[in-house]
């Protein structure tokens, strides 16, 4: 691979954690006094404020997109192979942020922060958030950094969900919205997986109603099977099969029911690293925001009447391979934005990886992402020449501690 | 547009046709789109508001950078995500010989469509004619393709396409027939080289 062609990296960064001191109200009706966000930035913001583009992330992801840490230079950003000079989306043109979402575990406010109120970890009170409650808190964010107006918002899964929302949450505030292998709602198939997934969290005797932290342990077992049913889900079957087929640990089979199979050995490796930095609420948390996403339940399931609002142009972008949010749910996307004659680019990529193909590198998906980027640039075009006079806000957290890069099964 | 591109289009009277048919403002979707040339076009030339439908990786890449609103979708498979009427025109240009289902492809287009606009390279021109006499298959500026190469599978002639018409109840608005960049009048399926129709169901 060749800088020409796959871009630098970000280098070296730090997340800040900046401190919201404004009530945000969640859809649920609860509310937060005040709450912190974690997020980084790469490039720089040019003299118009024009050139940002927000990156969302899915379940298991954070604030850190692209680069790498100098006191840990192996944890990668979990989207490095997109964002970064020259990369598809070029951070020598762009200013990019990566925002850890509420209720996740790197760093922003979740059920393992203390509740000023009590002084204890939220656990179980930390309140059920949704796609359109970290849309809103974004926003907040993008006040504070002084970005009236994104270039783009894109995210992956989850991420493209939020994308969405924010096209039609904040019109004016948004020229584009990125959706990669994105579906406007779950189906039941979909609601099912998260169901078992956090049916094995609460069932877990360590998970004390969701206030383990003051028992002093975590429902690591519940985690481990959540992580495993959810891993299966992001990756095809052709791709499993091509990777593991049933290629055995041992010569032999041996007749138990420890591992055997090369596939779960895999899946307990993968599971066992989850569960030691991941929290179980959060995985709670985003799995019923994923549930619960479904912009078109506000208006009579009229999906092109949901995105009515939004004006942003759209690029969406699915897998052949993905069964978990697969192509149809997509072309749904397209259908409803065309409804409103909305501008709306539709690439769908040819690619065995299933779910978890939005975070891998691809020629024909990076080279569309690359093109769609490339435009945007060049309508923002001289602006990007100077720099904005723009002081991050928030407190710099050098000793970054855990916000995971790039690993596989990333995904949802 | 740039000059390339600009320079690309002179070299298509069909496409120029098109944009003169196509009313301000109108809602257009373009199968086959390319690399979305037409589009952009009728955007700049007539604010249309259009959509193309192409199934080619590299040319949807294109598209997007020409910044072209393009769907990857295969034509083949018909419009089923699409609405009756929900567009003024649908348009299948220079595309209509590699179809391969071409007749119900047409009757997609004139369901979705309001109207329907047509251009295909015409196998009746004497070219075409004296080379099969000849006892070849025809190669000329329209047909660039040996036999064992040609994407196209359902090659016709201007009277073939008018009789298509006939016989399925297709109403003929306007056409016209280009050689070289010039309408042609007199013999129309002996001497022009690209066909340009537009048509509307149930005629």
């Amino acid at each position: 691979m060749t800088h020409a062609l796959h871009g630098r990296s970000a280098g070296a960064v730090v997340p800040r954690r900046l401190h919201i001191d404004a009530p945000l109200k969640f859809r649920s009706g609860a509310t937060l006094d005040a709450y912190d966000l974690v997020y980084e930035t790469y490039g720089t913001l040019n003299a118009a404020r024009s050139n940002a583009v927000l990156i969302c992330h899915a379940l298991n992801a954070s604030h850190h997109v692209a680069g790498y840490y100098a006191n840990d230079p192996k944890n990668v950003g979990w989207w490095d192979n997109m964002i970064g000079p020259g990369k598809p989306v070029d951070t020598d043109r762009f200013f990019v942020i990566g925002v850890n979402n509420l209720g996740s575990c790197f760093g922003s406010t979740g059920p393992a922060s203390t509740d000023p109120a009590t002084g204890k970890p939220y656990g179980s009170r930390f309140p059920v958030v949704t796609v359109e409650d970290w849309v809103a808190s974004q926003a907040a964010l993008a006040d504070r950094l002084g970005i009236g107006r994104f270039a783009a918002v894109m995210g992956g899964s989850l991420g493209g969900m939020q994308a969405i929302s924010w096209a039609t949450a904040f019109p004016d505030r948004i020229a584009n919205a990125i959706a990669v292998a994105a579906t406007p709602k779950l189906t039941a198939q979909n609601i099912a997986f998260n169901e078992v997934a956090r049916r094995a969290i609460v069932t877990d005797p360590d998970f004390h109603g969701g206030d383990y932290y003051e028992h002093g342990v975590k429902p690591k077992r519940g985690l481990r099977l959540a992580r495993m049913i959810g891993h299966i889900t992001y990756l095809s079957g052709d791709a499993m099969m091509e990777r593991f087929g049933r290629t055995l640990r041992a010569d032999e089979i041996g007749y138990h029911f420890d591992v055997d199979f090369e596939v779960e050995s895999y899946l307990r490796h993968q599971s066992d690293k989850f569960a030691e930095y991941f929290d179980a609420n959060t995985y709670l948390l985003i799995t019923r925001a994923l549930d619960y996403y479904d912009p078109a339940r506000d208006y009579g399931n009229d999906l092109a009447a949901a995105l009515a609002p939004a004006r942003a142009r759209f690029l969406v972008v699915s897998f052949s391979s993905d069964w978990r949010f697969s192509p149809e749910h997509s072309r749904a996307i397209v259908k409803a934005l065309l409804d409103n004659r909305r501008d709306v680019s539709y690439a769908e990529i040819d690619a065995p990886h299933g779910h978890d193909a939005f975070l891998l590198e691809d020629a024909r998906y990076h080279a569309v992402v690359r093109a769609y980027f490339d435009r945007i640039a060049r309508e923002i075009g001289e602006a990007g020449a100077t720099a904005a006079e723009l002081a991050l806000p928030g407190e710099l957290l050098v000793d970054a501690g855990r916000a995971e890069g790039a690993s596989e099964g990333f995904a949802a | 547009m740039t000059e390339r591109a600009l320079a690309k289009l002179a070299g298509r009277p069909d496409l120029r046709a098109i944009a003169a048919w196509v009313r301000k403002g109108a809602s257009v979707l373009d199968l086959g789109c390319g690399d979305g040339l037409l589009l952009k076009h009728l955007a700049q030339t007539r604010a249309a508001r259009g959509y193309g439908l192409e199934i080619a990786d590299e040319k949807v890449i294109a598209c997007v950078a020409n910044g072209v609103n393009v769907i990857q979708t295969d034509i083949e498979r018909g419009l089923s995500g699409f609405d009756d009427a929900s567009f003024d025109y649908v348009i299948l240009s220079l595309t209509l010989q590699a179809v391969r289902r071409t007749e119900a492809v047409v009757m997609e287009m004139l369901r979705v469509g309001r109207e329907a606009i047509v251009t295909f390279p015409n196998f009746g021109q004497w070219e075409a004619r004296w080379q099969v006499l000849r006892g070849t298959m025809p190669v000329s500026k329209t047909l660039p393709y040996q036999w064992y190469d040609t994407p196209n599978v359902h090659l016709c002639t201007i009277r073939d396409f008018d009789n298509f018409c006939a016989t399925h109840r297709i109403g003929v608005l306007e056409r016209l027939v280009f050689r070289d960049g010039s309408v042609v009048r007199f013999l129309p399926n002996l001497r022009g080289s690209v066909a340009v129709y537009r048509i509307r169901g149930g005629g």
